[in-house]
């Protein structure tokens, strides 16, 4: 029988994985809301961003410091991608874009791969093991950081998005693409702000991953299959819904793992997403197109 | 761009260039004084999902050819030189298969490599189609000398052995530290191969007097070995058998070491991360005192050791897969010295008659008996300092075991 401290520390793992899922997921949401796409490249630059965390941390720089760098360098590239690659490549139609993001992905996982091979890589810090002892549990420090950074960073997106111009610039033409246009704002530049925000997100996930994961050309697919579940969860293009929603599906995905095997620990996921996909098709926080 | 083109190459340059190049490409045959070389098909999973385990194959195949190269070829085909003709399986079949198809049709005399099992079913069966000596280097699925194809030859132990070796050795260690261990939890990653080994060991274990407290299982990819590690730690046996691929392994002894877990061994079989030196060099706390059962090469061999230190030398691991097929294309060589002859009937005899013992591997002289290598066996090995030492069995043994982990 499994003692209550066990499942108290299984519901704080799942919290601490949660908030990772939620900062892959963030990403995923504003480029669905903004540019309606789902954007089949966010694995691929999820593992890109983690080799570059990986390679940061080779030449000497924590990945916590390596964060300050690595957010900006991966907003620049995702804007420049948006600006220069896919929207020229999708010609103003949605299904282009969709195609183009999926050979975008295609072509990042195999240079990755032929550049570094299919090799596993770790980083050892030197707060690798640390942990913090709450007397029932210990929680690893990383994740512990990785916790309260994705907390931080959803909410900093949320004030963004509600009280500066370019956050409103981004919801109107979230709303109403043609409106926005009218009244002045230049469209292609706040889609590749979204686009590059989104690359930033997954940047500052890949840092935070870092001391407790490890790298490899493939190992941004097993994050992204869960974030588009908490996309959906918590309500296509809803932020604080990304937050929540990964927040709740770490939680589940660790209850299930524990209770059922962790073989099963995805099927509580995706049993719990047909559900929601049932009864409120919108999504926690999502409102009716 | 067509008219650039044309008005650069035209026939009279494009002509003087290729007759150039013909020349050079001819060269070589007015160098070499003595017989042509004999075509070897090297065959690894060079891109993919295995790129970096065929690497250090490919690393092992071309050590050998050079060494056989340098010390004059192979004498009774009048000193002929081997030349490599490599093949990339890309991590699938489908890919061994294909590849297998254009090295016949390059006429080369034998394949060695595959190395995963599902690679070496499907290339040697091709191979088979051609009569062409096909000498397996790693995979361990039994299934691949049991289908009585007279061209397969599996010079590493198979799965059957390596468990049986494993568990024998498992109660040789316990019974001489007097018998600390009772109780086992088993962690092993749900696919074919995980599985597998669970199901046998949970056959096993019982009838040599462990009590196994509970199997878990987990996915590869696995994000999170949190759960696993709370369940090893509520359940506290005395050890711990782990079968995952490196991954999950590193992630999971990473967090036992977060979560202060310690059972008084890891023992783990086949294990991708416990014999895997980036491991240790990465994590060398987490890594201490782990044993595992496994392909290695024979550490008091002075060419073994040799081979290690050129593999170092150029910053790359060395691993149980370089040894291997170091070891299959010496294998090779000495049936081409014996059959005198590049006919493929002939090479095959001549390998199904090896008593081949120049080799690097823990192993006695080769003996092929339905083209399984009977003398093949693997050896247990423990993280010990910086170092992964042999510790079973004591012929081959450069250490002791320590068991009971020290607290």
């Amino acid at each position: 029988m499994l003692a209550p401290d066990i499942l108290l520390a299984a519901v704080l793992n799942g919290l601490m994985t949660g908030a990772v899922y939620a900062l892959v997921a963030v990403g995923l949401t504003l480029v669905y809301g903004v540019l309606h796409i789902i954007n089949f490249a966010h694995g691929a630059i999820l593992s890109a961003a983690m080799f570059a965390a990986y390679f940061a941390s080779l030449a000497g720089v924590d990945p916590y410091i390596a964060l300050i760098g690595l957010a900006p360098l991966f907003f620049a590239a995702g804007y420049a991608a948006q600006r220069l690659i896919i929207s020229p490549a999708s010609h103003g139609d949605d299904q282009n874009v969709l195609l183009v993001t999926l050979g975008l992905s295609i072509v990042i996982e195999n240079v990755l791969l032929t550049a570094f091979h299919s090799d596993t890589r770790s980083i050892d810090v030197p707060y690798g093991f640390a942990s913090v002892d709450l007397g029932f549990a210990f929680l690893p420090l990383p994740r512990v950081v990785a916790f309260a950074v994705a907390c931080v960073v959803s909410a900093a997106l949320w004030i963004g998005l509600h009280h500066t111009d370019t956050g409103k610039a981004i919801r109107a033409v979230a709303k109403e693409r043609y409106g926005a246009t009218l009244v002045g704002i230049d469209v292609a530049h706040v889609y590749a702000v979204t686009f590059g925000i989104g690359a930033a997100c997954l940047a500052i996930a890949a840092c935070l991953l870092l001391p407790s994961y490890y790298v490899n050309p493939r190992v941004g697919e097993a994050y992204v299959l869960v974030a588009f579940t908490v996309v959906v969860f918590g309500g296509m293009g809803s932020v604080p819904g990304a937050l929540i929603g990964g927040l709740m599906i770490g939680v589940i995905e660790s209850l299930t793992g524990l209770f059922f095997g962790e073989s099963l620990g995805q099927l509580g996921i995706f049993v719990l997403f047909i559900v929601m996909l049932l009864l409120r098709p919108t999504g926690l926080f999502g409102a009716r197109a | 761009m067509t008219h650039g083109l044309d008005s650069k190459w035209t026939r009279r340059r494009f002509l003087a260039a290729s007759s150039g190049g013909a020349a050079m490409l001819a060269a070589p045959s007015y160098l070499r004084a003595q017989a042509a070389p004999i075509k070897v098909g090297i065959l690894q999973p060079l891109t993919g999902a295995l790129a970096f385990d065929g690497q250090q194959g490919l690393m092992g195949s071309e050590a050998a050819i050079k060494v056989i190269n340098d010390a004059g070829g192979i004498k009774s085909l009048g000193g002929a030189k081997l030349e490599m003709a490599q093949g990339d399986a890309r991590s699938t079949p489908d890919g061994g298969n294909a590849e297998v198809e254009r090295l016949n049709s390059d006429g080369v005399v034998a394949i060695v490599g595959g190395f995963a099992s599902p690679i070496c079913l499907a290339a040697t069966q091709a191979a088979s189609r051609y009569d062409l000596p096909y000498i397996v280097d790693v995979g361990v699925t039994d299934a691949i000398v049991q289908r009585g194809l007279k061209n397969t030859f599996r010079f590493a132990p198979g799965f059957g052995v390596v468990s049986r070796t494993a568990l024998d050795n498992l109660v040789k260690l316990n019974d001489a530290a007097g018998k600390p261990a009772k109780t086992v939890v088993l962690v092993h990653e749900d696919g074919l191969f995980g599985s597998g080994l669970a199901k046998l060991l949970q056959a096993e274990l019982p009838n040599r007097g462990f009590d196994i407290l509970d199997t878990i299982a987990h996915p590869t990819p696995a994000r999170d070995m949190s759960n696993v590690a709370l369940q090893i730690k509520a359940k506290n046996p005395d050890l711990l058998i782990p079968s995952s691929y490196y991954g999950e392994f590193v992630l999971l002894a990473r967090t036992m070491q977060q979560q202060r877990i310690k059972p008084k061994g890891i023992y783990s079989i086949l294990n991708g991360a416990a014999s895997n030196f980036r491991f240790l060099k990465e994590f060398p706390e987490a890594a201490q005192y782990v044993m595992d059962c496994n392909h290695w090469w024979d550490p008091r061999k002075e060419a073994a050791q040799a081979l290690r230190k050129e593999v170092e030398a150029q910053g790359k691991f060395f691993t149980y897969n370089t040894a291997l097929n170091y070891s299959c294309v010496l294998l090779l060589a000495d049936a081409l010295e014996r059959a005198a002859s590049t006919d493929r009937a002939k090479i095959t005899e001549a390998l199904a008659s090896s008593t081949f013992a120049g080799h690097i591997m823990p192993y006695g002289p080769t003996r092929f008996g339905d083209g399984q290598n009977q003398g093949a066996a693997p050896v247990n090995l423990q993280v010990q300092g910086n170092d992964i030492k042999v510790i079973f069995p004591d012929a081959f043994a450069d250490a002791k075991p320590v068991f009971p982990v020290p607290a």
